[in-house]
């Protein structure tokens, strides 16, 4: 029997990605669900066992990634998940991850001397299967240095994410790279002062995927994405302009409350 | 088990470390003075001179007087006693516990060591060969009680091993100063004609006691062992702890990693076997030449798995200088945990911060990284943001309280404060916009104040208004002003971000 050439074709393509490392998620595996963003991804999954790269400048856009990459935990820990965050001076504020969903006391911290001590300890968290995913910042990683992590994790199957801290970032092996920048927030109930967390996520490059941009919110411990709340947008524009009169109104309302 | 003693005796101590750098010394008279009463007094005197009839306390000019070129020196007793305190630790090779016994000896707790150098005869000329070796004149004894060790080493011609239950009888000929006494108690013997304790040992208690007091029977009692004594260890004994010592010394580095592959196993199985675990280790190797390298790892969980402590050890092993060669290992285990044996699960995935392949990884990763370096966080019953959790270098522990949700806090805190400056319009109200590192920001939105006040019974000062801020890009900032508005003194600082 001859099947068809775009049976081959997609046969082909399939192999490809499994020898790239895009293997199907096993039931186990907890999977990250991210709505119209899992058509950028091949195979429409979001791909684990993978590192992924947040291209990250300021210290506004470290924590926008950060809050971004606590909401992906979020649904991936579940209830016995740990973390290890390797940091550097900055500093995450553990009670702020328990508005995510998250268990703060799961996550681990390292603090490196310097890079080479961060990448080490990075390269070894990831090889162990202990753990549910590493977050590593790290400030220009070169590409043979992150295809030494990103072998690691194929081994393992532990999620690997890259803060990355630098201007202009260059070639990695990392299957994508992301940035992700804070977005005035949706007010609540039309209510003033800042409501939900809003950010532009783009997605620069992924491997056998297509990149893209899209603007997600998080509301009530789970992300919720621009297409399901155009109206709020348009709200919000409209509501932020009179900010003092929000102000004092927020001022009456929280010595109310 | 049996109790052992040894005691050592420096016969020359002092003369003996002044000659260690001028070995001419040994071979003429040679003293040291210290001066007594405006006279110059020979405070030590070496072989030499008490053959020529040079002894202690006696006065220098009489001493000259029998020796005319009699080689002096200072006599320096603060460091001679420090020079003791390094031969006592030196001496940890041969028993974890060595206690000083000035001016000039030493006292060893020897129970169960012997068997280790192959009998007591070999322990005890190992000890006197080996100080010997140093330069030191040394006699040593060993026997059932330290008053009876201490005894025979300085009044038998020849001490050696005493062999058990036979102290009594060894003490027998010696004289009364042999007990330890005071100088008025042994001369009142000595005039009572009691020249041999033989003599005495057998009288009545209550006599011995209405004319010599107390002191010369608790003596006694020390020595024969009816009364216990307790010695005072230089180092406290750790209760795990192995031992390994080496007939040849050890160079290489293959050498150390057998060492520490035994005595691991040997101490992982007596923990093993008390449903304990480790979880911090020192590993000591005593070189030949007085000094002592060790290595030290930390465990996050408590552990007796030997591959795993082994591994943490081997990040650690470069440092171990082993120079001429290292003769004694031993491994301590300070710390220590109770670990009930828990139940081996066939499928290990999501098993958490109980996980002991999690527990190998944070304990490597403290080993290199350093054992403060990582760390979990759990939280406290504090509003003040900076006390709000606190660090956690224990997989074990479960936080004590539940973490707030009910209140918003910044992702990234700032470790200090930063200073900006702000413009705002009335009294508590949001500001407009705020000055940081020469960037201005104009605030869109704000939440506020929240007032988080000193907590005074741990830190004296003013309380903080928070300010939850958004400025037109959309970054979000934690902000708040130090201080009353009506004071005049009040400043504004930057303290977080959020996502």
């Amino acid at each position: 029997m001859v099947s068809s050439q775009s049976d081959i074709v997609h046969q082909l393509r399939h192999d490809l990605l499994r020898l790239q490392g895009f293997v199907p998620a096993r039931h186990v595996l907890p999977t990250i669900d991210l709505g119209p963003i899992n058509r950028a991804f091949p195979q429409h999954v979001f791909p684990t066992a993978a590192v992924h790269e947040f291209i990250s400048a300021t210290a506004e856009e470290v924590t926008a990634a950060s809050s971004f990459l606590s909401g992906l935990l979020s649904s991936l820990m579940g209830r016995a998940g740990t973390v290890l965050w390797i940091t550097g001076r900055t500093h995450i504020f553990p009670p702020a991850l328990a508005a995510f969903g998250l268990q703060p006391h799961r996550f681990l911290f390292l603090h490196p001397a310097h890079h080479e001590q961060a990448l080490w300890a990075m390269e070894e968290a990831l090889k162990s299967p202990a753990l549910t995913a590493v977050v590593g910042e790290l400030r220009d990683i070169s590409f043979t240095e992150s295809r030494r992590l990103q072998l690691a994790v194929e081994h393992s199957r532990v999620m690997g994410f890259i803060i990355n801290r630098s201007k202009k970032a260059g070639t990695t092996a990392c299957v994508s790279r992301w940035r992700i920048a804070s977005l005035p927030s949706i007010p609540v109930d039309d209510l003033p002062g800042i409501g939900f967390l809003r950010w532009q996520v783009e997605l620069l490059r992924i491997r056998n995927g297509k990149p893209g941009a899209w603007e997600i919110q998080w509301r009530n411990t789970q992300f919720v994405y621009a297409s399901d709340t155009v109206d709020h947008v348009a709200n919000s524009q409209q509501l932020s302009t009179n900010n003092e009169q929000l102000s004092a109104n927020n001022y009456q309302l929280t010595k109310a409350g | 088990m049996h109790k052992r003693f040894v005691s050592i005796w420096f016969r020359y101590f002092a003369t003996d470390w002044f000659s260690l750098h001028q070995p001419e010394r040994q071979q003429r008279p040679f003293v040291l003075r210290t001066s007594s009463h405006g006279r110059l007094m020979v405070s030590a005197a070496n072989a030499p001179a008490e053959q020529s009839g040079i002894f202690k306390n006696m006065a220098l000019a009489d001493a000259r007087a029998l020796v005319p070129d009699l080689d002096v020196a200072d006599d320096e007793p603060e460091k001679i006693q420090r020079v003791l305190g390094k031969l006592a630790e030196w001496c940890i090779r041969f028993t974890p516990c060595v206690a000083l016994d000035p001016p000039d000896g030493l006292l060893l707790d020897v129970t169960g060591c012997a068997h280790l150098w192959g009998g007591e005869e070999q322990y005890l000329h190992d000890i006197v060969s080996k100080i010997s070796a140093r330069g030191y004149w040394v006699g040593a004894a060993m026997a059932d009680t330290p008053g009876a060790a201490w005894a025979l080493a300085r009044y038998v011609s020849q001490p050696g091993v005493v062999p058990p239950r036979q102290h009594v009888h060894a003490l027998l000929p010696l004289p009364p100063q042999a007990l330890r006494l005071n100088a008025d108690i042994a001369e009142r013997l000595h005039k009572l004609g009691l020249h041999r304790i033989q003599q005495f040992i057998k009288l009545p208690r209550a006599s011995l006691r209405k004319r010599f007091g107390l002191p010369l029977l608790q003596q006694l009692d020390k020595a024969t062992g009816q009364e216990m004594e307790m010695l005072v260890p230089i180092q406290p004994v750790e209760s795990y702890q192995e031992r390994l010592p080496c007939l040849e010394p050890i160079v290489t580095a293959t050498g150390i990693e057998i060492a520490l592959k035994q005595l691991l196993e040997s101490l992982c199985l007596r923990l093993q076997q008390e449903q304990k675990g480790l979880r911090k280790a020192v590993f000591k190797g005593y070189r030949v030449d007085g000094k002592t390298e060790q290595i030290t790892i930390a465990t996050s969980r408590a552990s007796h798995q030997v591959a795993h402590l082994f591994k943490l050890f081997e990040l650690r092993m470069a440092s171990i200088e082993p120079a001429l060669g290292i003769d004694l290992f031993a491994l301590e285990a300070p710390v220590v945990e109770d670990l009930l044996p828990v139940q081996e699960k066939m499928w290990k995935a999501g098993a958490g911060l109980d996980d002991e392949r999690l527990a190998e990884l944070v304990d490597k990763l403290a080993t290199k990284v350093g054992i403060g370096a990582i760390h979990r966080y759990l939280p406290t019953e504090h509003h003040w943001p900076e006390r709000s959790c606190t660090e956690s270098s224990s997989l074990a522990e479960e936080p004590a309280t539940a973490w707030r949700t009910d209140v918003q806090r910044p992702l990234y805190l700032l470790p200090v404060p930063e200073r900006i400056e702000v413009t705002a319009p009335i009294p508590d109200y949001p500001p407009m916009l705020f000055r940081h590192r020469e960037k201005v920001h104009k605030i869109v939105k704000a939440d506020g104040p929240e007032r988080i006040e000193q907590e005074w019974w741990l830190q004296q000062g003013q309380h903080r208004d928070y300010y939850r801020v958004e400025d037109e890009d959309g970054s979000r900032y934690w902000l708040f002003r130090l201080g009353h508005y009506h004071d005049k003194t009040f400043q504004w600082f930057l303290h977080g971000y959020f996502g």
